[in-house]
């Protein structure tokens, strides 16, 4: 008798394995967002279903600067990475072969594998020797710096799958090389321009270790005050912050997700004249 | 130049190309050296990896040729970028640009050069209409077949009415009918528009059928250039010869002479009772509708030559193991290199 390839799928346990990962991961994430619409203020005592702790927490000075913060770092970062990341990934992936390239993308990519809490140090402790306390653009500035390879590598890959054809064409019908990059370059290059913004957006927006050490008393963001809040115990108002925060990192996920679907089915943006 | 020609379109002179370093790197072109008249349909033919390629691209501007020059109309254009030169190319994926109309891949050149937009509709309007695909304007390539992405990618590239249009193998990716269509297609275009089209292609058919004078290369080297008959009648060496059409190759000696000589197929005529040249045993005889074709082992010394003899019309009373006397007149039969 041929014996059949081993196939995971097909082992017993398999599919009860795969659920109870799933359980894992999402039944916390399912309760957190359950009771953030809970009207109780014992936050494991269900009452009824309220808005109320969502409109407290969008009353509350404190939580709305420092959503304010959070969003104008996020921004700033995502900003700045991508205007970074365009460049950085058309000299690698356009540019005349150099010694060292495989150095530089290992350099620039390196916050990836770095251990955060290493670069929440370093980076505090490179804002104190510089003496550089200049609250939210400190932040960006650290924001930046991470977000760089998440803004880059979507770019790359893009850059990658389009080749050089289409730039050729350009040249070849008298483009100049500003004018090829506005014209045709960027219109292509607009599926991972967006997937890598989004990245970097809902990476800034989620992170903590950096932010809580480089955020000074007026530029606390979200993410650190919300773990400043959880210390007098899990509120009501956690529960609510965090389902926004939730919801809005899956509406950009999604949103990148529409935008990044594989070439064919695209609808890059349209160029102007 | 004593006489009073004008300069030729394209004149390639001792141009090498080596891809890496002199001493260790790759070449890709050796000594080519080629002159393209105006209003001629130029191919360049040979098999895969023989250069043809870089030799485009560097007559496109793409490559810069490592020793050489190349003068178009007279001028050396060899340091001048792609947008420089009033050349225009076919991309062999076509590189259409995706986020593009029709209308707009086919204005792109147009608005580079600054044209007007009065003028840049105008041109677009009769380039639609050169290539009959004036209902497409507003699609973009996605929803074209690959026939009429090509002609887009043609009109794309006549548009801005360039000195030369170079064609990077544009009917390989197409099917065998809408190959023969293209074909004439692009003899139309060439004929409507009188540029010189440079044509590049592995396929000896199309490059016999279309080309005024095509070039045959092989390893980096033009082997041969001239019209379609001379190269087809007096192939220069034995990979021509073998490359456009067959020849059979028989060594001087099995007739008494010196030398190496070839014949094509279709020359040698069969007999069976009058001595003629050579003589052999009939081994397959293949019915070809139009010809037969005829493989005849003819013995010289200890070897077997093995003679492929091509008849229109109907055959010789010959069977097969039958034996037959080969012959054929002086004229079609020439001398090749070993
Ligand atoms: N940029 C390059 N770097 C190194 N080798 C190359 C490059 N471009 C082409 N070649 C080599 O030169 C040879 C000729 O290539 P090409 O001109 O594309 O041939 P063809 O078009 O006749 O098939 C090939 O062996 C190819 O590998
Ligand atoms: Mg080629």
């Amino acid at each position: 008798m041929k014996k059949k390839p081993f196939a995971w799928q097909h082992n017993p346990g398999f599919g009860t394995f795969t659920w109870a990962v799933m359980a894992f991961l999402y039944i916390p994430l399912a309760v957190l967002f359950v009771y953030s619409f809970n009207a109780n203020r014992q936050v494991t005592v269900w009452s009824h279903f309220s808005f109320k702790w969502f409109a407290v927490v969008a009353q509350d000075a404190n939580i709305r600067l420092c959503a304010y913060n959070s969003i104008i770092v996020a921004v700033a970062a995502t900003a700045i990475s991508v205007a970074i990341a365009i460049p950085a990934a058309l000299a690698l992936e356009r540019g005349p072969g150099f010694k060292g390239r495989a150095l530089s993308v290992g350099l620039i990519t390196m916050p990836l594998v770095v251990p955060e809490i290493v670069t929440a140090i370093a980076t505090l402790i490179f804002f104190s020797t510089i003496g550089m306390a200049n609250g939210l653009l400190n932040l960006i500035i650290a924001h930046t710096v991470f977000c760089i390879p998440f803004a880059l590598l979507p770019i790359q890959a893009r850059l990658q799958a389009l080749g050089g054809g289409f730039e050729d064409a350009a040249r070849d019908l008298y483009g100049t090389e500003w004018r090829i990059f506005r014209r045709i370059t960027v219109p292509l290059l607009m599926p991972g321009i967006i997937s890598g913004a989004v990245l970097a957006f809902v990476i800034s927006l989620d992170d903590f270790l950096i932010s809580f050490m480089v955020s000074s008393s007026g530029s606390t963001t979200l993410p650190v005050y919300v773990y400043g809040m959880m210390r007098l115990g899990v509120t009501p108002e956690v529960n609510a912050i965090s389902t926004i925060l939730l919801v809005a990192s899956a509406a950009l996920a999604a949103l990148a997700f529409v935008f990044t679907r594989p070439p064919g089915s695209e609808a890059p943006a349209k160029t102007t004249n | 130049m004593s006489d009073s020609k004008p300069s030729p379109c394209i004149e390639i002179h001792a141009v090498d190309k080596i891809f890496g370093s002199e001493a260790s790197g790759y070449r890709a072109l050796d000594n080519v050296s080629l002159t393209i008249k105006d209003k001629e349909f130029f191919t360049l033919l040979g098999p895969s990896g023989c250069g043809k390629t870089t030799l485009l691209r560097m007559l496109a501007g793409f490559e810069t040729p490592t020793r050489g020059d190349i003068y178009l109309h007279g001028r050396n254009v060899v340091e001048l970028p792609p947008r420089a030169r009033r050349v225009n190319m076919v991309f062999q994926n076509y590189a259409l640009f995706p986020h593009l109309t029709v209308a707009q891949n086919i204005a792109f050149g147009l608005e580079m050069l600054d044209w007007k937009k009065p003028q840049i509709g105008e041109r677009v309007a009769k380039m639609l209409s050169l290539v009959r695909l004036e209902e497409f304007s507003a699609r973009k390539p996605a929803q074209l077949s690959g026939g009429q992405q090509q002609r887009v990618a043609l009109a794309r590239a006549l548009a801005p009415q360039p000195e030369v249009l170079l064609l990077d193998e544009p009917l390989s990716a197409l099917d065998l009918k809408l190959r023969k269509e293209m074909q004439s297609e692009l003899k139309r275009l060439q004929r409507e528009t009188g540029i010189t089209f440079i044509l590049v292609t592995h396929d000896q058919e199309e490059a016999l059928a279309m080309s005024d004078r095509l070039a045959v290369m092989s390893g980096g080297r033009v082997l041969q250039a001239g019209t379609p008959e001379e190269i087809y009648s007096r192939p220069a060496s034995r990979f021509v010869a073998d490359f456009i059409g067959e020849a059979n190759i028989i060594p001087g000696e099995a007739l008494g002479r010196s030398g190496t000589l070839a014949i094509r197929p279709e020359h040698i005529t069969l007999g069976a009772g009058t001595p003629a040249r050579l003589r052999g045993a009939v081994r397959e005889i293949t019915f070809l509708g139009a010809d037969t074709l005829f493989e005849i082992a003819v013995p010289h010394g200890t070897e077997i030559l093995k003679i492929r003899a091509r008849l229109r019309g109907r055959a010789p009373d010959v069977e097969v193991d039958g034996h037959v006397w080969l012959h054929w007149p002086d004229e079609v039969e020439w001398g090749v290199d070993g």
